[in-house]
């Protein structure tokens, strides 16, 4: 009988507890999204818990969209405080979290991040262009006034000039924030600076149909993507020796003994490059702050005033050590979040 | 019968029964092969179990080991107590970002006064340095701020790539290319540790620190992940016993056999094989929207994993259950005891051992479990330690498999010797947790 009065009283205590958490309120700052930006958020996250008498903060990754509808699940202790996003939020967005009572956002652009072109490092090196991407990756291209599979398989079948070295490229999966910037600052690019785009136009495609086609990347395995990480682009550059793969600056610039980068348009990426607008793939960083709950979470608005301070997204702080490419507007960023200015209000 | 055999001419065999006719040959042929299969089988598994061992030994080991460096430190008044009255609010006010030229002004110092010949600027020579050590002084001071003006002799870790130097991971070859870190660096790292300043020793740390993040692999560590996975065993077994313990007992000996019970019986086992995914989609449906319950929490995890550990539990109970055999029951309704008297005087106990196993095995699935906790928030980076039960189980932590899936995405490769040392004190756990479930067998299974 004292097995059957013990599991008894074990879920009385199980019951009682669970309403005893209803209650309880959080003190920690949560904080998800975007994996590009979740090494920067971890490294503010470590640095604000050591400096302030307030918990570290939890942050999770799970990519761009993931933390944006998470965020848009509503107000509450139940949900985040913070969306971490490697893209600005879309208007859909905004629609859902607002209906679901989101209404007061801030938009926090904290910095940038290169995208570069890395292949092993025992391999040759490559000079790229946009349109080469284009004209490696593309499903159809433009031929004759007519649409034909793409024939290219080696580089210098792209391009005279580049090796004639196997077409093999490791792309960031439409689940990343990093595809779309990929796919626009790249391919869409490459599509208009290669003339492909006026061919199709020629064709009597509208402008919309021809940047669809432009964007359609080729699926018969020339092309991967890769819907984890840095890590696994890696792992397959690692075990294909002639992969290029897409990664974030600060992902190659702690892998510099493995990897060596591509230039693009003929501008290096380096940080200075990417600040200055010179190379030409990079793109902002942001995160998302839900203001109702500003004053009911403790920690959330110094949490976002330290992750913008000079001391930390500054050009010689952490973030900038770790890959981050300062906003040359950072005072802007930090006055935005002193005055709770909100998404629209701007 | 005699006769019959008698009148019958002998029948002499055709053949030696020493020799093997065709047909005997193909079925002993047959049977060799057979064995062959079965064998190779075998080894592929053992191979296979031996490669992933050497795998995450080779790559793994090194992280249970930590290149410490120590040197004395002057905690100068002027920096760190500007005011110098020593309110400890005063000296809260300076952040390890004010630290970190005191400690790294030290560092120096001591290099020079070893008289160790090196051309590095200081940038570099604090850059050999973890980020965790400014805060490690910092919170020393906090703790006890009259230590302000004095000079401590502290053990500092050193930067993740200086460590990697120690273990083999970085060679003067790779220092070359590699940004993060320079051969002069590992030159004066290499003469430091002749001279017993540096040196490489068990680090306990890996065990019960926190994580940290990308920046110093060096400190991350299990700690939180170990609490975090525990609570969350609690959980599962404080639940899922009674819960599935109860129910088979039910369906065994007391529910009547009918289309009911059986329909009952086909969706147990059917969700024993349900992806345990869908366990998460579950979990935040209904324990985080509808319930309300606080996202990353162990208690959250851990009544995931019940839902996911309930058919284990139910399945191996009935089984146990259906061991015992029938006679010990009549026995003891035949001496005048109920029916719940002959349950739980008679057959439970007898069944105790199978069950006990039955739920170890489960819960050993449910602590390697990743899937389901990816949708509840715990795949996170956490590094405040959940209080103590019941309060901590609504506090933020992660889990055990979480924090190799979440090292192996981070992008310093001194992660991926910490995600395999992850691994390893995983299947420490599972071993052990196996062991006790074969020795509770061994000791009090019984056979009728």
């Amino acid at each position: 009988m004292s097995l059957a009065k013990l599991s008894v009283s074990v879920l009385a205590v199980a019951a009682v507890s669970a309403t005893a958490a209803v209650a309880q309120s959080r003190d920690n700052v949560q904080v998800a999204g975007s994996s590009t930006v979740l090494p920067y958020a971890s490294i503010v996250a470590e640095a604000f818990g050591e400096n302030f008498d307030f918990p570290t903060p939890v942050v999770e990754s799970g990519g761009s969209s993931t933390g944006l509808r998470r965020f848009c699940e509503g107000v509450g202790e139940n949900t985040i405080d913070i969306a971490n996003s490697s893209r600005s939020i879309r208007s859909s967005e905004i629609e859902t979290c607002a209906a679901n009572g989101v209404t007061d956002i801030i938009e926090v652009r904290f910095g940038y991040d290169g995208i570069v072109f890395a292949s092993d490092i025992n391999g040759p090196s490559f000079e790229f262009t946009q349109s080469d991407w284009y004209l490696a990756l593309a499903a159809n291209l433009p031929v004759d006034g007519e649409m034909v599979a793409n024939p290219n398989t080696t580089w210098d079948q792209v391009r005279a000039d580049l090796p004639a070295q196997t077409i093999a490229a490791y792309i960031p999966g439409t689940r990343h924030g990093t595809r779309e910037v990929f796919d626009e600052n790249v391919i869409l690019q490459g599509c208009e600076d290669s003339g492909a785009m006026a061919a199709m136009m020629e064709m009597g495609m509208d402008e919309d149909a021809a940047e669809e086609a432009c964007m359609e990347i080729r699926a018969d395995g020339v092309s991967t993507d890769i819907d984890g990480d840095y890590t696994e682009t890696l792992a397959r550059i690692t075990a294909n020796p002639e992969g290029i793969g897409v990664f974030g600056l600060a992902f190659y610039e702690n892998n510099t003994d493995r990897l060596q980068v591509a230039t693009m348009a003929g501008v290096e990426p380096t940080v200075a490059n990417i600040a200055s607008g010179e190379y030409p793939v990079s793109r902002p960083l942001f995160f998302y702050i839900k203001a109702a709950h500003i004053g009911v979470i403790p920690g959330l608005k110094e949490y976002a005033s330290f992750f913008v301070s000079d001391d930390i997204a500054g050009p010689f702080g952490p973030l900038a050590a770790y890959g981050l490419v300062a906003d040359p507007e950072l005072a802007e960023t930090q006055a935005v979040i002193e005055n709770e200015v909100l998404m629209g209000d701007m | 019968m005699t006769d019959a055999t008698a009148g019958s001419a002998p029948r002499t065999p055709a053949r030696s029964l020493f020799a093997e006719d065709a047909r005997t040959k193909r079925r002993n042929r047959a049977e060799a092969r057979f064995r062959a299969y079965g064998l190779a089988a075998v080894v592929i598994g053992i191979l296979a179990l031996i490669m992933l061992l050497i795998s995450i030994l080779s790559n793994g080991l090194s992280s249970f080991r930590q290149t410490y460096v120590t040197f004395p430190v002057e905690l100068a008044e002027a920096r760190l107590d500007p005011q110098g009255n020593r309110n400890p609010e005063e000296i809260a006010a300076v952040t390890t970002f004010g630290y970190l030229p005191v400690m790294a002004m030290a560092f120096i110092e001591h290099v020079d006064a070893m008289g160790i010949e090196h051309d590095l600027s200081p940038q570099e020579m604090a850059a050999m340095i973890s980020g965790e050590a400014p805060a490690q002084l910092r919170a020393m001071v906090l703790a006890n701020p009259d230590l302000v003006g004095q000079t401590v002799t502290l053990e500092m870790l050193v930067n993740g790539r200086i460590d990697g130097y120690f273990k083999g991971r970085v060679t003067m070859a790779s220092a070359e290319r590699d940004n993060n870190v320079t051969p002069g660096q590992l030159v004066l790292a290499q003469a430091l540790a002749d001279a017993g300043a540096m040196e490489t020793r068990f680090n306990w740390n890996f065990i019960t620190a926190p994580d940290a993040s990308g920046q110093r692999p060096e400190a991350a560590g299990l700690g939180v992940a170990i609490i975090g996975s525990f609570y969350m065993m609690l959980v599962v077994l404080a639940l899922a016993l009674p819960i599935g313990v109860a129910a088979s007992i039910y369906l065994e000996e007391f529910a009547p056999k009918n289309r009911l019970t059986d329909i009952i019986e086909v969706n147990i086992s059917n969700l024993a094989a349900v992806p345990s995914i869908v366990f998460g989609i579950l979990g935040l449906a209904i324990f985080i929207n509808f319930a309300g319950l606080p996202q990353s929490a162990p208690i959250v995890g851990g009544l995931v994993l019940t839902l996911m550990t309930l058919p284990t539990i139910i399945i191996a109970t009935r089984a146990s259950l259906r061991a015992v055999p029938p006679s010990i029951r009549e026995a003891a309704l035949g001496v005048g005891a109920s029916k719940m008297q002959a349950v739980f005087h008679h057959v439970l106990p007898l069944a105790a051992p199978g069950i006990l196993t039955g739920t170890i095995i489960g819960l050993a699935q449910a602590l390697g479990e990743t899937a389901p906790l990816l949708l509840i928030g715990m795949v996170a980076f956490v590094r405040e330690y959940p209080a103590a039960p019941l309060d901590g189980l609504f506090d933020p932590a992660s889990a055990l498999p979480v924090q190799v899936y979440n090292w192996t995405q981070r992008s310093d490769p001194a992660f991926v010797e910490r995600a395999s040392g992850a691994i390893i004190v995983l299947l420490v756990f599972l071993v052990f947790m196996n062991a006790v479930a074969i020795m509770l067998r061994r000791r009090f299974e019984r056979r009728w």
